[in-house]
C-alpha cells in the first residue's frame, strides 16, 4: 500500500523524487487519523519553503492540521483539484491526492527522510 | 481517574468505532466517517449511544414547584406523555445547562442533562432545596440512552416496540418495551430530523442497540458517533453548552425567548431577564455563512469594521449544505440578516454574512 520509492516524514508526509523535482502529499495513516477532509489551503506558486516549514493546512470535519515541507524548495505546482474535491486526500492519498510539487533546493536534506521500511517501523511504534 | 464506559462500549468497538475521551467517557467519535454518518441521518437513519448523558431525579410533593423555581419554561406542561426543553438558570438569567424535563409518575421528575455537566448540575439542583419538600438523586449511572434519528427512524423502531409511535407528536413520551426491554421513549432528538430517544435502566441495553441495527440494515441504518452528532445539531441550530450557551450568556441573548415564561411565577433569573427584556438586548446569537474560502471554528475572532467584537461559538463545514456555517454573538445593531462582517482564520480575514437560522430544517 505504501509506495516503496517514496520517502516519508515523522509528520506523515510522503515525497516522491524525480531528478530535482519533488511531489509531496500525506500518507494513508495521516488521512485515516484525520477523518473526512473537507478543506485544503494550498500555498501560492513561487513560495519558497524551508525544510519543515508549514506550507498549508488540511482541515477535516473535526480538526485543522498543518502540512510541513519535507525538503526546502520552491513551489512549482499545487493540486487545484483539492479545492473542489478535498476528499481526494482520503480516497487516494498517495497518487491523486498529491498536494504540491517543489523544485528541490538542497538534495542533501533527503538524508533526513525515512525510507518505506523506516516509516513502517515508525508506524508500528506509534501503535504501542 | 479511570475512564468511564457506557454499557454499549463493546458494541462500538465491534463496529470499529474510533474511541476518544469525551469528558471522562470513552465514546465513539466516528465509525465509518463523519460525513457518511451525517448524511445517513439526513437521508435514512442513524443510531447514537447517548448513555453518557445525565439523569437527575426529583421526587416529592413539591417536585413541580421546585422545578418551576429552577427553570424558566413552564414545567406545568410536563406530564407522563409530554417532555419539555428547558434550562437551569442562574440569578443573572444565564445558563447552568440546557435540558429535557420528563415526568415518570406523579411527583417523580427526571431531568436529562449534558454529560459534561452532570456533577455540576446535580450540585446545583441539590443546593436550592431548602423550604421545598423534595428529594434529589443522581441516577445517571443507572440509565442508558439510545437515539435513533432520521426519516426512516419510525419505520425501523416500530416493529421492535409496543409503544404507539405514530400517535406520538414531537416531544411526546410513552412507556413500554423496545426489543422486549422496558423503556421510556420520547419523540425527541439532537439532529433536526424525526427520531426517538430510548431510555432504559436495563443492564443489557445492547439488546436494543443490536436489534435496531439489525432491523434497520435493509434501510441503511448507520451507527453515528459524536463527530456527526455535532455537525448535525449545528446545522439544525441546536445549542451546545460550553460553546453557544454558558453562564455568561442569558437565555434571551441566546435567542431562546420562547423558553422564558415570565407569567408562570418566580424562577431563578426572572428579574434579570425581565430587566434585560425591558432595556433591550445588547447582543444576540446569530447564524452566519462564510462568503470566502475557509472553515470558521470555535473561538476564531469575529471582526466588525476591523475591530474584534466576539468569537465564534460553534462553526464547521456543513456536510449536508456543503458550506461553512457557524454561530456567534454579535452586537445587536449588527444582527440583521445580510449584515457583513469578518472572521479571522489564521492570518486572513474572511468575509462572512449573517444568515437566518436554522441552517437546515427538515421538510417532512
Amino acid at each position: 500500500m505504501y509506495p516503496d520509492n517514496y520517502y516519508y516524514t515523522k509528520d506523515h508526509e510522503w515525497i516522491r523524487i524525480e531528478g530535482n523535482k519533488a511531489t509531496v502529499g500525506i500518507t494513508d495513516f495521516a488521512q485515516k487519523q484525520m477523518g473526512d477532509v473537507v478543506y485544503v489551503e494550498l500555498p501560492e506558486i513561487g513560495t519558497k519553503l524551508k525544510f519543515h516549514q508549514s506550507f498549508g493546512v488540511i482541515e477535516s470535519v473535526k480538526a485543522v492540521s498543518d502540512i510541513y515541507a519535507p525538503v526546502s524548495g520552491e513551489v512549482m505546482e499545487v493540486n487545484e483539484d483539492l479545492n473542489d474535491a478535498p476528499e481526494i486526500l482520503n480516497e487516494d492519498p498517495h497518487k491523486k491526492g498529491w498536494v504540491i510539487k517543489l523544485n528541490i533546493e538542497d538534495k542533501s536534506e533527503l538524508e533526513e527522510l525515512m525510507s518505506l521500511s523506516d516509516y513502517e517501523k515508525f508506524l508500528e511504534g506509534l501503535e504501542d | 481517574m479511570k475512564i468511564k464506559k457506557t454499557r454499549l462500549n463493546s458494541c462500538h468497538k465491534n463496529l470499529n468505532g474510533k474511541m476518544v475521551d469525551f469528558f471522562g467517557w470513552e465514546m465513539p467519535i466516528e465509525y465509518s466517517g463523519i460525513v457518511n454518518e451525517h448524511l445517513a441521518v439526513r437521508q435514512k437513519a442513524g443510531l447514537f449511544d447517548v448513555s453518557h448523558m445525565g439523569e437527575i431525579q426529583i421526587t416529592g410533593s413539591q417536585a413541580l414547584d421546585y422545578i418551576q423555581y429552577l427553570t424558566p419554561n413552564n414545567a406545568a406542561h410536563v406530564n407522563t406523555e409530554r417532555t419539555q426543553y428547558s434550562a437551569l438558570t442562574t440569578p443573572e438569567g444565564t445558563f447552568i445547562d440546557d435540558l429535557l424535563i420528563y415526568l415518570l409518575e406523579e411527583n417523580k421528575y427526571l431531568l436529562v442533562v449534558n454529560a459534561a455537566n452532570v456533577d455540576k448540575d446535580f450540585k446545583w439542583v441539590s443546593s436550592y432545596t431548602k423550604g421545598f419538600d423534595v428529594d434529589v438523586k443522581n441516577l445517571s449511572d443507572k440509565y442508558s440512552q439510545i437515539a435513533i434519528q432520521g426519516p426512516k427512524a419510525l419505520e425501523i423502531l416500530k416493529p421492535l416496540t409496543d409503544v404507539g409511535l405514530e400517535e406520538m407528536k414531537v416531544f411526546r413520551v410513552a412507556f413500554g418495551t423496545v426489543a422486549g426491554i422496558e423503556a421510556m421513549v420520547s419523540r425527541t432528538g439532537y439532529t433536526g430530523e424525526d427520531g426517538f430517544e430510548v431510555y432504559t435502566q436495563s443492564n443489557n441495553p445492547g439488546k436494543i442497540w443490536d436489534a435496531l441495527l439489525e432491523q434497520g440494515k435493509k434501510t441503511g441504518i448507520q451507527p453515528v458517533g459524536l463527530g456527526a452528532r455535532d455537525t448535525l445539531r449545528l446545522e439544525a441550530c441546536l445549542m451546545l453548552y460550553g460553546n453557544d450557551i454558558d453562564n455568561t450568556t442569558t437565555v434571551l441573548e441566546a435567542g431562546l425567548r420562547w423558553l422564558v415564561k415570565f407569567k408562570k411565577g418566580d424562577f431563578l433569573g426572572r428579574e434579570a431577564l425581565l430587566t434585560q427584556k425591558k432595556e433591550g438586548l445588547k447582543r444576540r446569537l446569530v447564524g452566519f455563512e462564510l462568503q470566502g474560502r475557509g472553515i470558521a471554528r470555535s473561538h476564531y475572532p469575529v471582526y466588525i469594521k476591523g475591530e474584534k467584537v466576539s468569537e465564534v461559538t460553534s462553526g464547521t463545514f456543513s456536510p449536508y449544505l456543503k458550506k461553512s456555517i457557524g454561530l456567534a454573538y454579535l452586537p445587536i445593531e449588527h444582527t440583521e440578516k445580510g449584515t457583513e462582517f469578518e472572521i479571522g482564520i489564521r492570518d486572513k480575514r474572511v468575509k462572512t454574512q449573517v444568515v437566518p437560522i436554522p441552517f437546515y430544517k427538515r421538510n417532512y
